[in-house]
Parts: C-alpha cells; sequence; structure tokens
C-alpha cells in the first residue's frame, strides 16, 4: 500500500490526449447494450468472489437428502408415477431461485446508501435497462444454484434429462424466474426503503409462494381455495416448466410449456415497467 | 465569459419542509465554484436537482445550456458526478470500475481501455489499476471516482463533499487533482462542502446556503472582506451568515428529522 498519495501526473492530462467522442446508439440498441453492461457488472463480481455460491447449495441439499429422503420413503404423495425424489428435485431447484431473488432488493438498498444508484441516475442510462439488467443479473446469479441442484440430483440418483436443449429450456426458466422475483423484490425495496423492511417482508412472501405452489406436492392435492392461489403463483409456472424439461421420463407438452414462459414473461415485463417508474424514488 | 449553470427561483419543498427556497445562481463557464453551509442548509437538495435526481417544486435551471426538467438525458451527458458516500464497487479492480462506466457513458469500444488508462494515471491509479477497491485507502477510493466521473470528459463536474471522512494529506491530494484540472481544461466544478478551508483553497467563487436561501455569494477574498478585517478567515464569513444554525438548524436531529421528511414524502 502506497503512502504517499502521488501528484496529478503532468502529461496524463483528464481531457487532452484522448479525444472522447460519445457515440449515440438509436433507443432499442441502446437499451440492450446498457442492460448487459449492466448484467456483466454481475458477472465480473461473481468471478471476483465466488464464496456465496457454495453457502446458498446448503439449504436445497438439506431439502433434497432430508425432506426427500423421508417423503420417498413413505410415498405419502401421489406424484402420478413419478419417483418422489424426481418430483421434488425440480421444485426444489424453484423455491432455490425464489429464495435467493426474493431478497435481491436488499442488494438495491445497499447501492443506495453507497450511493452507486445516485451515479446510475446521474448518467444517461436508460431507467428501465437499470432494472432489467438487475433482473437479467439476478438470472445469472441464479445459475450456478442450478448447476448445484443437477448435481446433487445427480447423486441422489434423479433420473434427468440429458438433452442439450431441454437443459438450455432449464436455464431459460431458471433465469426468467430469478428476473420476476427479482424485479417483484426491486419494487418493494423502492417502497419500502430499508433494508430491515424488505428482509421482513421477503422472509413473510417466500413461505407463502413455495407452500402454495406446485414446487413439493401436486396442485391437485390442495383444497380449493390454495389451488386458485397456486394458479396465480408465478413459482407453480417455473417449477412446471422446469419439472416437464428437466425429468426423463416426463412429456414435454410444447403448449402448456409455452403457457409457462408467457406467463412469466408477461409478469415480469409487467414488474419491470412498475420497477422502472419507481426506481428514482429508493434515492428520495 | 458565459454561464454555464443558470439558477432560477429553485425551490424543493418536502411536505411542510422547504430544502431549497428560490435560489438564483449563475457559475461561469472554468470555474470553481463551492456551495457551502452547515448540514441541512439544502445544498445537496440543490446538487440532486442540477444533475437531475430530484424534480424542483418550481422554478428551473439550465445545466450547460440544458433545462434540467425537460432535457434530462442531455444534462446527464453534459455532467460528472462525484457523489457523498465512498460508492466505488469494491468487489471490482479499479480497472474494471472504470471500464464499466466507461460502457455506461457510450465511450467508443476502441478507445475504452485507453482512456481508462489515461484518467487512472491522471489521478496517480495508474499501478493500482489492477488490485481490488476493497484494498484501497479511502483517499484511492475518492480519487478513483474522480477519475470515473472525468472518462466522458463532462462540461461540469459536480463533487458532494468530496474530501469528507479523508485525512490531511489524501484531502490535500484531491485539492491538487481538481486544482490541475482546473488549469488545463475549462471544466467547471462545482463542489458542495462545509469545510472553509477547502472553499478557500478551491473555489473561484463560493455561496453560502442558510436554511435553504443563498445568504451571501462572491469571491471568498470579496467575502472576508465584507464581514471584517485582513485577519477574516472564511470561517468567520461563515459564521457570520450561519451563525445560528451551527447551534439550532445544524443539529442531529434537526438534519436527521428533514432528511426523514424529505425521504418520506419524496
Amino acid at each position: 500500500m502506497k503512502l504517499q498519495e502521488p501528484a496529478a501526473q503532468p502529461g496524463a492530462s483528464a481531457s487532452t490526449i484522448t479525444s472522447v467522442q460519445p457515440r449515440h446508439l438509436p433507443a432499442l440498441p441502446n437499451f440492450i447494450v446498457k442492460t448487459l453492461n449492466i448484467t456483466e457488472w454481475e458477472i465480473r463480481k461473481l468471478r471476483h468472489d465466488p464464496t456465496d455460491l457454495v453457502t446458498r447449495a446448503v439449504q436445497p441439499a438439506l431439502w433434497l437428502i432430508i425432506f426427500g429422503g423421508v417423503f420417498s420413503r413413505i410415498r405419502a404423495i401421489p406424484t402420478n408415477g413419478v419417483q418422489y425424489m424426481d418430483f421434488l428435485a425440480p421444485g426444489i431447484l424453484a423455491q432455490s431461485v425464489l429464495f435467493i431473488s426474493i431478497f435481491y432488493g436488499i442488494a438495491i438498498i445497499w447501492e443506495r446508501d453507497l450511493g452507486v444508484i445516485h451515479k446510475y441516475l446521474a448518467s444517461p442510462i436508460p431507467r428501465a435497462s437499470i432494472v432489467v439488467g438487475k433482473a437479467l443479473s439476478a438470472g445469472v446469479r441464479a445459475l450456478p444454484q442450478a448447476v448445484i441442484i443437477y448435481l446433487l440430483a445427480l447423486i441422489l440418483g434423479v433420473h434427468m434429462n440429458p438433452n442439450p436443449l431441454a437443459i438450455l429450456g432449464v436455464i431459460v426458466l431458471v433465469m426468467l424466474g430469478a428476473a420476476c422475483f427479482s424485479t417483484f423484490s426491486m419494487i418493494i425495496a423502492c417502497l419500502l426503503k430499508t433494508r430491515d423492511r424488505v428482509m421482513g417482508i421477503g422472509q413473510v412472501l417466500t413461505m407463502p409462494l413455495f407452500f402454495a405452489s406446485n414446487a413439493i406436492y401436486p396442485i391437485a392435492i390442495m383444497p380449493a381455495w390454495l389451488q386458485v392461489i397456486a394458479r396465480v403463483n408465478p413459482l407453480t409456472y417455473v417449477v412446471d416448466g422446469i419439472r416437464m424439461l428437466m425429468l426423463y421420463n416426463a412429456k414435454i407438452d410444447l403448449g402448456s410449456l409455452g403457457v409457462d414462459v408467457l406467463v412469466l414473461l408477461v409478469i415480469t415485463t409487467v414488474l419491470v415497467s412498475i420497477g422502472a417508474a419507481l426506481y428514482p424514488r429508493i434515492i428520495q | 465569459m458565459t454561464a454555464i449553470i443558470e439558477v432560477h427561483d429553485l425551490v424543493k419543498r418536502f411536505g411542510e419542509h422547504t430544502a431549497v427556497n428560490g435560489i438564483n445562481l449563475e457559475v461561469e463557464q472554468g470555474e470553481v465554484f463551492g456551495l457551502l453551509g452547515p448540514n441541512g442548509a439544502g445544498k445537496s437538495t440543490t446538487i440532486k436537482m442540477l444533475i437531475t435526481l430530484l424534480p424542483p417544486t418550481s422554478g428551473g435551471a439550465l445545466v450547460a445550456g440544458y433545462d434540467i426538467v425537460r432535457q434530462t438525458a442531455n444534462v446527464r451527458r453534459s455532467i460528472g458526478y462525484v457523489p457523498q458516500a465512498l460508492s466505488a464497487d469494491a468487489t471490482l479492480t479499479g480497472f474494471e470500475n472504470l471500464l464499466i462506466f466507461a460502457k455506461l457513458y457510450d465511450l467508443p469500444r476502441k478507445i475504452q481501455a485507453q482512456r481508462v488508462n489515461e484518467v487512472l494515471a491522471f489521478v496517480g491509479l495508474a499501478e493500482a489499476s489492477k488490485q481490488m477497491v476493497q484494498h484501497y485507502s479511502g483517499g484511492m477510493i475518492r480519487r478513483l471516482e474522480v477519475a470515473q466521473s472525468l472518462l466522458h470528459q463532462p462540461r461540469v463536474l459536480f463533487l458532494d463533499e468530496p474530501t469528507v471522512g479523508l485525512d490531511p494529506i489524501a484531502r490535500q491530494a484531491i485539492w491538487d487533482h481538481l486544482l490541475t484540472l482546473r488549469s488545463q481544461t475549462d471544466m467547471t466544478i462545482f463542489v458542495t462542502t462545509h469545510s472553509m478551508e477547502e472553499a478557500d483553497k478551491l473555489c473561484s467563487r463560493v455561496g453560502i446556503m442558510h436554511h435553504g436561501d443563498i445568504v451571501a455569494l462572491d469571491t471568498p477574498a470579496n467575502l472576508k472582506a465584507t464581514v471584517g478585517g485582513p485577519e477574516t478567515t472564511l470561517d468567520d464569513v461563515f459564521v457570520h451568515y450561519a451563525g445560528d444554525t451551527l447551534e439550532l438548524g445544524g443539529s442531529y436531529r434537526e438534519t436527521s428529522r428533514a432528511r426523514r421528511a424529505a425521504r418520506r414524502l419524496g
């Protein structure tokens, strides 16, 4: 570490050497480029510090090994002939995506306290690309989770579909799910504005979203009122799509897969529009 | 000389609380202008309006010839901003921090790395550029942020309390870099501070803010002459214009109440 603060370097002028002529992109390419820039930022961060990826693997491992282990023995849940561990693995993947993403809003409160958001907002980046870039970043963060759960599932003998296209489909669904829940979390952060409150709301929401979905049991065995909630719960669509693509013997019904993707796309788009409008409010 | 910042009757209210009370101000191109005042005087709110983070309640301003309400995109392209907190990303290297912003500010791909290295060299961080920012000192982070704000050669550079929390040596380094900028370029520098020493060292003109009004506006030398004899310091000027605030308005409770109200009512 240097003890001396160096003086300004003569010759290395702040403005004279390289003439900076910013390029001007049309609105849509500009939006896409900036979104990818924000996402690149996140990938660079992950590359430098991958430690928390390991700690995040603990919870899904417990669900699969302990919960999955016990319920596989009693065969209490009708899963249409699928082994319970097979049925559970996609549900736990979706669950871990939810659990990571629903607290993503805390990150942007952190950024507000650091002044990073002030720098974003004082720069010419479109607001929507900040929000979509963050949502994609959450998607990138969720991908290692998918790798870990695939590995765990392999060890536990889950029968998985090795088709690369199917795996690509799982990746898309994981990223869509993460984008959806992280944007929701960012909206909460813009409204509530403190870390504690976002943490609190996140905790209140995760369990109902998880239990009112088809992650660990099929919708058919739920009481009628819960079935209604499960059908409007985005997590159900994430689970449904992943289950179809991840498991070896699952029938891939392109129609219902399309519905899953479409529902998630629509919800995420609506949330992103709300998020982009609310985002500047977080600094006020 | 031409005015690069023109402020007309600028007002910001947060509910009952008036943070900025109809100020008028002109800043000439190439000058270093200091906005002084105790905590809660309205400096930060003023700067936030000028850099398009907060919409004014009424009145307006032109920055680099663009309206801060109707031409926000143009204003944002013309300015650089160094926020009060040390906001660089600690989990990236100094070089990466700047590279991201070079991209976000649309620097052509060919010159991105070159320009980043150039501004890093300017603030004396060339050798540390591949280190993670978490190993930087506070002074180095601040210099990194100054470098970042210069990437796109802004016409006006806004700094919000740039030396708060820095040790005297690091503070001197920041001042040196800003003064070098001032002598080498025609960039205008707008700085908020509550350090009299800083205003005296850096600024060609200062405005003193008090309860949302600009109560004095002149060169440091003229302000000192107005208030007292040759021995007068800017500290005396400050106490003269904002004296009661030091006991009342500048208190922690007052400030935090104003900030809370501001946040709630947005």
